[in-house]
């Protein structure tokens, strides 16, 4: 463990990008949990004599058409955005690992229908398809989670499948197996050790993409509804008035979306260095 | 001639392997509408009034009293007629209603798309054969901030930008300023047809109208073109007949150009088909920041209506295009790869 | 003496890597005359590949010259430009190299390629280009050359794809050829014609050839004059009569002891090195006087898909014998090795292991058996075979937990102290994975891994083909100890006939999944029946002064 400790450091010492998008996730998490509790105006209160203020001193991020302050609108909003990609992520991560490495594992025919299903599903306008499915669910931030992890889904299931199958026939695995290891000790013991890493990684960049997917579905109106704070409303709300020039609706929850992205894609990339045992020494 | 009918048959194959995607998406839609909340007769039926004996009748004429079995047959019927049902909202047969509207997608998805890799192949290029330049780091800046851009987000900000602060696009709402009149209609392609009758005004005016919309979709897909161009040069540049080439005093030309783009490309060609995706993906979000009388927006609208054929129509359609796009994507990387084979 | 061809004056190249500049030449001289064949032999890590780059300045962009010159016909290229560089390559010096199938373009066609190559030096048309490249794949001795103008890579066998290769390197009439392990990953039998081919070529039109290779037989078979190199420097350079019959430098003669040859045996590989091993009595091993069948195989099939990789074979083991199976590529002997560990499945046949039918027992079912401890399983690629996340102590240890029922207890510490101890394996290694240990170390832990449950049969798949020679003598000697030590059989898989007769007391022959002979090891490689392995024996190069005199260099 030391080693490996020893190791993110040497890496982090030569990527301070990794860490800095380190730091940065961290802060969001903090933010998600505190933020409601710190902000400085209550994001759903309207003061209408103040509506459409510029930023200044007062409203940072300056305020919107009922007068509510942005910044604190976009700091709220950082709970509900990484609760919906965290679980969607979760979600489809659990299920899509299973199927992903018992389907590798096993291979033959029930592998190769699978894969071809999957790479089929893949090409398929996914976001297309997570927007009737939370409208044939019903218009509710569950549906959201719901709809993202499935569209999630695939990418896990032909990740956690190629990771195995590539594995599957080493020399390490038969080596297992020669000394006496069950199926299920195979893919747990050794299998799904060596392929989490990768996971670890594809995890951090789905996350990215989940809170894009979840933000586009609230900007086009499904799940999330107004008033709550959430970052694709905010954007939806802003993008009317973005034609008589009032840029600080739009730009500053987009700008939070951005970043929150932006770290989990770094912290990914910089994951992929650490976790590869290839490059320890 | 033997490529030709090899890739002939593969098609063939490919097509006969997509028919189950098809039937899959059908039935999908299928299942939808009936777990959709609310009854379709009542939605049918000619007002909120509408006493239980007519809402009875609609569902008769429906089929909607059948067993499930009995009306998924019926569905699938209609459906190979060309049948997608009615719309609510516009009252026009959805079949109508797509076709009328599918060019305006058509037409921005493929500007974006040449847009974008037109763009994205030259810059991967250059920075996977100047590594660590500044032309590299600039890309590889460009694909890290690119894929964390919210297509809707970065559509506004270039309207603020070019409508609002520079004022060098037009109001971004629609494909025609209302004073152009518009070209007659023959492919439905606004360019093409006032190209055809040599009505350059209009050309302008719809050009002037696309530009800022299919520079926002370009710009969600830049990223991922160009990092999957840089990384399958450099892969490419690293790989033994390159160094071959080189060792048997090739040209710089001809390796880069002749030997390992050609060979870059083919990754470039397989991720194409999720590229494409991504952006009848993306189509929705951007229509919907422009306002573009497209097919997407048009499901939207009607999505948010509780109107749900024309979302049936929708989802059809894209699964529809979605096999066209990857029986091409499959023809020119059989034409490009001699190693793929039938099967 | 006229000017050489190639002079290289004392040549120093390092490399910018992760840990630091590491200098892989440090200071070489060589010259080489027009017309004259050179062989630069040594083992991984020598920096032999890197030599012949040099001279082609096809450095990749972390490798630098640091100092010294590279004469060629008199000019110095040394830091020359790509412009002085590019009609030189190709058309003054070219170079062929290993994995011929990567070294092609995959996708254009090969008349293409060679086309390419031409019409890079001489102003010709498309037409003209296509003509001199059916006549240069007529010269390399392709069959149907009309039809393989047009073939791709992946529609030629490695060995073709190096007939392509040497005609594109020939095509320009180069005054020098470098060829860089031209024949590795290929069978014995096409290395030799692709060799032949080789040194026939480079003769009738006058080239000088540098010949680079771990294979001593080859180089003193092909190679007028040799050097052998290692860490990064020229130890000693001689004619091969004199280098292989009287080598002078320690590092040449440890090289030309660890080479199996006709007649050496296990214990004459390491020589004075390793001077623990006690001398080994003559083969056969005691082990016959045990007796009793211990496998016999019988009618056995396996089919993959519509190809059959091991068609009706049939044999026996005896208790404490080794036999070898002898195979080339294809020739099913892997596939038998993992159907006798029970990893995969048989098509049909029956497997008779200590009198109990183990053929029936599902592979996947076969961990639950009683026989699972006692037949095991050494591995070609040991890098492979280990776990990445087990260091070398969990590797070991895992059969141990899972057979032998040990715990996590000192005892299991114990045992698995005791089996490195027994492969020589140093205990504070132990705790390292597998990244952090060298190839012989590996093979090491894989062998203890093998022997931890104390197995009847040992199954080695290629045990030594990784491995530089010196280490594959060093594993070989070990393996012979500890399988009269611990009283085991031997299934040796291998290509190479000359471990078989050296490990094996009985050996087996196979061809395309067919036996095709079988006997004594001895009389096999003395006077054998089948033609086939009549045709493996003289394909093997030799390096001794007194069979390579009676072959003819």
């Amino acid at each position: 463990m030391s080693a490996t400790l020893r190791h993110a450091g040497y890496v982090l010492r030569g990527n301070p990008v990794t860490l800095v998008a380190g730091f940065g996730a961290s802060l969001l998490i903090v933010l998600a949990i505190f933020g409601p509790s710190l902000v400085p105006h209550d994001p759903v209160a309207s003061n209408v004599p103040n509506a459409l203020l510029p930023p200044s001193a007062r409203y940072w991020f300056g305020t919107d058409q009922l007068g509510r302050d942005v910044f604190s609108r976009v700091i709220a909003a950082t709970r509900l955005d990484l609760l919906i990609a965290a679980s969607a992520v979760s979600l489809s991560f659990a299920a899509g690992a299973t199927i992903g490495a018992f389907c590798g594992y096993v291979g033959g025919q029930l592998d190769r229908w699978v894969g071809r299903l999957v790479d089929v599903l893949m090409a398929f306008p996914l976001f297309v398809l997570a927007m009737a499915m939370v409208a044939a669910f019903g218009n509710q931030v569950e549906n959201i989670v719901i709809a993202t992890a499935v569209i999630n889904l695939p990418f896990y299931i032909r990740f956690a499948r190629a990771e195995v199958n590539v594995r599957r026939n080493i020399g390490w695995v038969e080596a297992a197996r020669a000394s006496g290891n069950s199926h299920a000790q195979v893919v747990l013991r050794f299998l799904l050790p060596n392929i989490l890493p990768a996971m670890a990684v594809q995890i951090s960049l789905n996350l990215g993409w989940a809170i894009l997917n979840a933000a586009g579905l609230s900007f086009l109106g499904l799940g999330v509804r107004p008033p709550t704070p959430e970052w694709g409303i905010l954007v939806a709300e802003g993008a009317r008035f973005i034609t008589t020039g009032k840029w600080w609706l739009v730009t500053f929850p987009g700008l939070a979306l951005m970043l929150a992205v932006l770290c989990f894609n770094l912290l990914g990339d910089g994951l992929r260095d650490i976790l590869d045992p290839r490059m320890r020494t | 001639m033997a490529v030709l009918r090899s890739i002939g048959r593969r098609l063939w194959q490919r097509l006969l392997a997509s028919l189950p995607a098809l039937f899959g998406v059908a039935v999908f839609t299928f299942l939808l509408m009936r777990v959709l909340p609310g009854d379709p007769a009542v939605f049918f039926a000619s007002g909120p009034n509408a006493g239980q004996e007519e809402i009875e009748q609609i569902r008769r004429e429906m089929g909607l009293d059948k067993p499930i079995p009995v009306q998924l047959v019926n569905y699938l019927a209609d459906l190979a007629q060309g049948n997608l049902g009615r719309s609510m909202s516009t009252g026009q047969p959805v079949a109508a209603d797509l076709e009328r509207r599918l060019p305006a997608s058509l037409e921005l998805t493929l500007c974006a798309l040449i847009l974008a890799l037109s763009l994205a192949l030259p810059l991967g290029i250059l920075a996977a054969l100047r590594p660590n330049s500044l032309i590299d780091h600039g890309v590889r800046l460009l694909c890290t901030l690119g894929v964390c851009m919210p297509t809707f987000v970065s559509g506004l900000l270039l309207i603020f930008a070019f409508y609002y602060l520079l004022g060098w696009a037009p109001d971004p709402t629609g494909r025609l300023d209302v004073f152009v009149s518009t070209p007659p209609e023959v492919t439905g392609f606004l360019l093409v047809d006032a190209a055809l009758v040599g009505d350059w005004e209009a050309w302008i005016a719809a050009a002037s109208q696309l530009w800022l919309p299919a520079a926002t979709m370009a710009l969600f897909v830049l990223a991922p073109l160009a990092r999957m161009t840089r990384a399958s040069m450099l892969a490419v540049l690293t790989s033994d007949f390159i160094r071959t080439g080189e060792a048997l005093g090739l040209s710089r030309r001809r390796v880069v150009l002749v030997y390992a783009l050609r060979n870059a490309l083919l990754p470039v060609i397989t991720i194409m088909g999720i590229v494409f995706s991504t952006m009848l993906g993306a189509n929705v979000l951007v229509e919907k920041v422009f306002s573009w009388p497209g097919v997407a927006s048009y499901a939207l609208d009607a999505l948010l209506a509780s109107d749900y054929a024309p979302v049936q129509g929708f989802v059809l359609l894209m699964a529809m295009i979605f096999v066209m796009v990857n029986l091409v994507i499959d023809v020119l990387y059989g034409l490009a790869d001699p190693r793929v084979t039938v099967g | 003496m006229t000017a050489p061809l190639l002079s290289i004056e004392d040549l120093h190249v390092s490399f910018a890597t992760r840990h630091g500049v590491v200098e892989a030449i440090r200071g070489i001289s060589l010259s080489l005359a027009a017309g004259e064949t050179l062989g630069i032999v040594g083992e991984s890590g020598s920096g032999k590949s890197v030599t012949s780059l040099a001279v082609m300045r096809l450095l990749d962009r972390a490798g630098r010259i640091t100092k010294g010159r590279i004469t060629f016909r008199g000019e110095d290229i040394t830091r020359a430009s790509r412009r002085i560089l590019q009609p030189l390559r190709g058309a003054a010096m070219s170079m062929i190299f290993q994995n011929p199938r990567a070294a092609l373009n995959p996708i254009r066609p090969v008349g293409l390629q060679i086309a390419d190559v031409l019409r890079a030096h001489e102003p010709l048309s498309a037409q003209e280009a296509r003509a001199r490249a059916l006549a240069l794949l007529e010269a390399v001795r392709i069959r149907e050359p009309r039809a393989r103008l047009d073939a791709y890579p992946h529609e030629l066998s490695g060995g073709m794809c190096q007939r392509v290769m040497i005609a594109m390197a020939i095509a320009c009439e180069p005054a020098l050829l470098i060829a860089d392990e031209p024949t590795t990953g290929l069978d014995v039998t096409t290395q030799k014609t692709v060799m032949d081919l080789l040194a026939e070529t480079t003769a009738r039109r006058g080239m000088a050839m540098i010949l680079i290779t771990h294979d001593l037989g080859l180089a003193a078979q092909y190679c007028g004059r040799i050097a052998v190199m290692e860490r990064g420097k020229v130890v000693e350079e001689a004619a091969p009569r004199r280098l292989f019959g009287a080598p002078q430098h320690p590092y040449t003669q440890r090289l030309v002891a660890a080479s199996p040859t006709r007649d050496s045996t296990v214990a004459s590989l390491v020589g004075e090195t390793e001077t623990e091993i006690p001398a080994a009595p003559p083969l056969p091993a005691p082990a016959a006087t045990r007796g009793g069948r211990l496998l016999a195989v019988r009618n056995l099939v396996k089919r993959f898909g519509g190809t059959t990789a091991v068609n009706d074979v049939s044999f026996h083991l005896e208790s404490g014998e080794s036999l070898g199976l002898v195979g080339e590529s294809g020739s099913g002997k892997s596939t038998l090795s993992r159907l006798i560990c029970r990893l995969i499945d048989q098509s049909s046949g029956s497997i008779l292991f200590d009198g109990a039918e183990i053929g029936a027992l599902p592979a996947r079912n076969f961990h639950q058996s009683l026989h699972r401890r006692a037949i095991q399983l050494v591995f070609q690629d040991h890098g492979e075979s280990l776990n990445p996340r087990f260091s070398a102590f969990d590797s070991i240890a895992d059969p141990l937990q899972r057979l032998a029922g040990f715990g996590r207890t000192p005892a299991l510490r114990a045992r698995v102290e005791e089996c490195a101890d027994r492969v020589g394996l140093p205990r504070e290694l132990l705790h390292r994975f597998p990244h952090q240990l060298s190839g012989g170390q590996k093979a090491r832990v894989g062998i203890a891994r093998a022997i931890a449950c104390r197995p009847r049969l040992l199954v080695l798949d290629e045990p030594t083909a990784a491995l530089d020679v010196s280490v594959q003598a060093v594993i070989l000697a070990l393996l012979d100890r500890l399988r009269r030590e611990e009283g085991l059989s031997f299934l040796f898989v291998s290509h190479d006939l000359n471990v078989i007769r050296m490990m094996c007391e009985r050996t087996i022959v196979l061809q395309t999944g067919q036996v095709v002979e079988e006997g004594p090891s001895g009389r096999i490689f003395a006077a054998p029946q089948a033609a086939y392995t009549r045709e493996l024996l003289e394909a093997i190069p030799h390096f001794e002064p007194d069979v390579a005199e009676a072959v003819g260099v």
